[in-house]
């Protein structure tokens, strides 16, 4: 059994991806109550797919990756809030305006350059076992950045996800705090997409959190719960995938999906009243 | 000192004038009443006040200050619609709980002064029975008490209640009636919106009639007995006529 367990690990590139998908499933997770809980789930989305913009830049360029894909998700990230707040455009057609038009500036670049193409592929489920020792260690870095800040703001960050009007009149910044959160979501799909891949982010900010809400009713547990699922839909996707010989990254979000279902079903059985 | 000075405000959404040229005076530890037909601009007033509205023109200050240059938890603001998500996960404390948020830093603990503000409040507006609650189980009355419990807590040092008595019954009427007094009286500045002309007398040291502007403004039976308030009574009628 142990030997089973430990088998993976015999290589580094297999115990690289463990970590990575340690950090990367908790943080998509945690960070993924406060987008279940705000609606966000379209932003986490559009998100993801503006960050390919930044990344196929950074790719012709030969530039860095991660300041491609920082530079086009935070940007696309603040021009959400912005339009959003400035324009009368409400904020699923600001999201839907924007993150389309930032992924086919990527594959509009894309298809006008000589030099091989992207593996499109790759980008939309991630190449997770081709973590690299510096990938882990932005990886980490950024992980530990998003955490400081969900430790410092957490009051503001919760009072404003529930009632913003009146956080507002007390004296909480509403709006610094939505940008403070769309930056810290940026960074999170940032790290997460090289590693996961489009699909598999936006999955992991809404799925493992979806999950944890149908199982309580209290903020810090579905919290914990959400980061619970998140770090078993991963850790336990990459094994699968290992002895399944699938795709890492589809197989991950297809547990996140057994998870989500099996916590409705356990949501359903126990409070029939709410079944309309 | 005045609590809440207003000289000469203006408001406008789009292309409505919602406030023209409206002053007046809260001066500290009295109670000001805002009565006026559906849509007259209490709400939005109310809101001015909180820095959630900014005026086109002319000026809002609560305690010398711009509201929105206030300290964090200064204002206490009671909305008339809650417009929460009624299944976010927090119970009945948790809601009161938020109340003390503004007052704590980034990494700070809740102090001895935070906690016993909550238990205050819990107890002020009588929800120690059902503290433990998720807030999709409360009765309307019990929702309304929820979210002037979190007011309280804050202690605020001006507390602006939107419609508080509208949709509630007749007992938790009689307490939040007590608890303003109260308040009042231990010298908190009250501003609060209401439809309830018959009771204006027991609330307020002072009312003032708005319909986009102020019609009326001194102590309540004074206004009420001037022309001011049949003008509202038929105006509110055929308001409702209407819809």
């Amino acid at each position: 059994m142990i030997e089973w367990l430990l088998a993976p690990f015999v290589y580094d590139f297999m115990q690289r991806a463990f970590i990575a998908a340690l950090i990367v499933g908790g943080l998509c997770s945690t960070l993924g109550t406060y987008v279940v809980l705000r609606k966000l789930s379209f932003i986490g989305d559009g998100l993801a797919h503006a960050s390919f913009a930044g990344i196929v830049i950074a790719y012709l360029r030969g530039g860095s990756f991660w300041i491609g894909a920082a530079i086009a998700t935070i940007v696309t990230a603040l021009g959400i809030g912005f339009v959003h707040r400035r324009a009368n455009v409400s904020l699923d057609t600001a999201i839907g305006v924007l993150f389309t038009a930032a992924f086919a500036l990527g594959v509009f670049l894309m298809s006008r350059s000589s030099r091989a193409t992207l593996d499109l592929q790759s980008f939309l489920f991630g190449s997770i076992l081709g973590v690299s020792r510096d990938d882990l260690f932005v990886v980490l870095g950024l992980g530990l950045v998003v955490a400081l800040v969900i430790g410092a703001l957490w009051r503001p960050l919760l009072y404003t996800s529930f009632d913003p009007v009146v956080a507002q009149a007390a004296g909480i910044r509403a709006g610094f705090i939505d940008y403070v959160l769309l930056v810290i979501l940026a960074l999170t799909i940032i790290v997460s997409v090289q590693l996961v891949g489009i699909v598999l982010v936006a999955a992991l900010l809404v799925t493992p959190a979806a999950a944890a809400a149908q199982l309580t009713q209290r903020f810090v547990p579905m919290m914990l719960l959400s980061c619970a699922f998140g770090i078993v839909s991963t850790i336990g996707g990459l094994y699968a995938s290992y002895e399944l010989h699938a795709s890492s990254g589809a197989t991950i979000v297809l547990l996140a999906t057994v998870i989500f279902f099996a916590a409705l079903t356990a949501s359903v059985s126990r409070r029939p009243r709410r079944v309309p | 000192m005045n609590a809440v000075e207003v000289r000469d405000l203006h408001v406008r959404y789009d292309r409505l004038e919602a406030l023209t040229g409206v002053s007046f005076d809260l001066p500290e530890g009295t109670s000001l009443g805002i009565v006026g037909p559906n849509g007259s601009g209490k709400s939005t007033l109310l809101k001015t006040v909180a820095g959630l509205v900014l005026p086109s023109a002319g000026t809002v200050r609560v305690q010398g200050t711009a509201p929105r240059r206030l300290p964090p938890g200064t204002i206490g603001y009671v909305p008339q619609i809650e417009d929460v998500d009624w299944k976010f996960p927090v119970s009945v404390r948790d809601v009161v709980t938020m109340g003390r948020y503004p007052r704590v830093g980034p990494f700070q603990r809740f102090s001895e002064n935070d906690h016993r503000a909550v238990a205050r409040a819990i107890e002020a507006l009588d929800l120690g029975a059902i503290a433990d609650r998720h807030i999709s189980e409360l009765s309307g009355g019990q929702q309304q008490r929820v979210f002037v419990a979190r007011a309280i807590a804050q202690e605020p040092q001006l507390l602006l209640l939107d419609e508080p008595t509208t949709g509630v019954d007749a007992a938790t009427e009689d307490a939040l009636l007590d608890l303003v007094r109260g308040l009042v009286a231990d010298g908190l500045p009250v501003l609060m919106t209401t439809h309830d002309l018959d009771r204006a007398a027991e609330w307020f040291d002072r009312l003032i009639v708005v319909d986009r502007k102020i019609l009326a403004d001194g102590v309540p039976d004074e206004v009420l007995e001037s022309g001011a308030y049949a003008g509202i009574r038929e105006h509110t009628h055929t308001h409702g006529h209407r819809r």
